[in-house]
């Protein structure tokens, strides 16, 4: 029986690893090196890292951290992907078919696009026939208003695209992507949990994988993604500020009756 | 010879995740770009990800194909095929059209669908094996019913089940892992299923069918 996933996002910025709220605020939380070695003993399901760095923006409190040399996200990747033995997924900053050989080459399994995506929709097509279809995730941010309309964002949340984000589902599954990562911006860094009217919409309305993201602040919350329809449930902050959380998150889904590796 | 894994390099997927994880057993690792390098090699390795006719050309590419017969099969050399590469083990795959395969398992390769529709493609995830021949790729330090982490949207229908060592669920039956003197193929991924897919790569380089 194929069981759900449970996968930790581990977000960079100027290569540290930071907490994210509403994708604005980002608090500096540790050294990525040490954390996938935590992960690894953990036995943890899959990761997913996402560079979130935005460009210039040099962060003077990086010399405290004695990451200093690990400056591009590239060499993160190497140091991550020799002790990685789980599938492994790398986002963020993504611009071309180049990089994406890069990033395969130097360890990932899969990578996640969001704005090259929004830009270029035939950029999917193209890299899933040269990757194959598995290896393509598309992160999807959608920005809720009062009105309740919903949007896609590009850009680390800043840029609206004036999508729908059903019918980019659709398109973005269309076009060969192998997964969707769905986040929200609103929920994002919130603990108050997932958008579920948003995560069983689109669920229903694709038949590739959707890995459910943002406002996760109880173990408890997992299951209700995965019961909308998600085929994984994914988080960031929670997996920084509780103890033993890969095991006590397996353990909340399956008391729900969610199939899962332990 | 001593124990020296090479890793055919055909331009499909993601080489480092299985150099790594053999680098992690401790075995010399070579990643070939052709096929010159076979003859140090005692063990080789045919990963991929990707489309199953561009795994067929660029082999083709590359020089591999003769020598693979040559070099690997008639000799005897062990192989593990790993996903893409148990998949072009077979005569035949049906993805984008219908490409001719390395024809060394007698078996096609087809989509998963189900009758309603309602199974999502790809298979991603963490899944069992219902072990059935302990004798290989299981044969020391695996569990009862290992999980191991597979990523694919077509499987191997062989023509003789017999062969089959792990069967999976998903939609319906299908093969995880088979074996056929030396040749053995996953369609799930060892280098990334954790401890037990290590230990999957660890009974593979010791493969008593050589």
């Amino acid at each position: 029986m194929l069981r759900h996933r449970l996968i930790p996002i581990l977000l960079l910025k100027n290569g540290l690893l930071v907490r994210s709220e509403s994708f604005e605020i980002h608090q500096i939380i540790g050294n990525p090196l040490y954390e996938v070695q935590r992960f690894n003993q953990w036995n943890v399901d899959e990761l997913i890292y996402l560079d979130i760095t935005t460009a210039g923006g040099y962060d003077l409190r990086r010399d405290d951290h004695k990451t200093k040399g690990l400056t591009s996200s590239l060499e993160i990747l190497d140091e991550v992907s020799k002790s990685c033995f789980m599938p492994l997924t790398w986002g963020g900053r993504i611009r071309s078919i180049e990089q994406m050989h890069t990033i395969f080459s130097r360890g990932a399994d899969k990578i996640a696009i969001n704005t090259l995506a929004t830009q270029s929709p035939e950029t999917i097509l193209e890299a899933a026939r040269r990757f194959g279809n598995q290896a393509i995730v598309v992160s999807v941010d959608v920005k809720t208003e009062s009105s309740g309309r919903r949007e896609v964002y590009a850009g680390g949340g800043k840029i609206p695209t004036g999508m729908e984000p059903i019918q980019w589902c659709q398109r973005v599954e269309q076009l060969g992507a192998g997964e969707i990562l769905l986040q929200s911006i609103n929920r994002d860094g919130c603990g108050e949990g997932y958008d579920l009217e948003l995560i069983q919409e689109v669920s229903e309305s694709i038949r590739i994988p959707v890995i459910a993201c943002s406002g996760v602040g109880r173990f408890e919350d997992y299951a209700k993604a995965i019961q909308r329809g998600a085929s994984a449930a994914a988080a960031a902050n929670i997996w920084h500020f509780k103890e033993l959380s890969d095991r006590q998150g397996k353990r909340a889904m399956a008391r729900a009756g969610i199939p899962v590796r332990i | 010879m001593k124990t020296r894994v090479g890793i055919i390099d055909y331009g499909m997927g993601n080489l480092t995740s299985v150099r790594n994880a053999l680098l992690s057993l401790g075995v010399d690792v070579e990643v070939m770009e052709n096929a010159k390098a076979l003859r140090n090699v005692s063990h080789v390795i045919l990963p991929g990800v990707g489309a199953f006719g561009d795994g067929m050309a660029n082999l083709g590419k590359r020089g591999w194909l003769d020598s693979m017969e040559t070099d690997i099969r008639q000799k005897g050399k062990p192989i593990l095929g790993i996903c893409l590469g148990l998949q072009l083990f077979a005569k035949r795959s049906f993805e984008h059209g219908c490409h001719e395969g390395l024809g060394w398992i007698a078996g096609e390769v087809v989509r998963f669908e189900s009758a309603d529709g309602s199974l999502r493609v790809p298979h991603v995830g963490w899944n069992d094996v219902q072990v059935v021949d302990r004798s290989r790729c299981y044969r020391e330090g695996i569990k009862e019913d290992p999980i191991v982490y597979f990523v694919h949207s077509f499987h191997l229908v062989p023509e003789d089940p017999s062969i089959v060592d792990g069967w999976c669920e998903y939609g319906k039956r299908f093969v995880a892992s088979l074996a056929s003197d030396a040749v053995w193929a996953v369609q799930y991924h060892p280098e990334k299923s954790q401890k037990q897919g290590l230990k999957i790569l660890a009974n593979f380089l010791t493969n008593p069918f050589s």
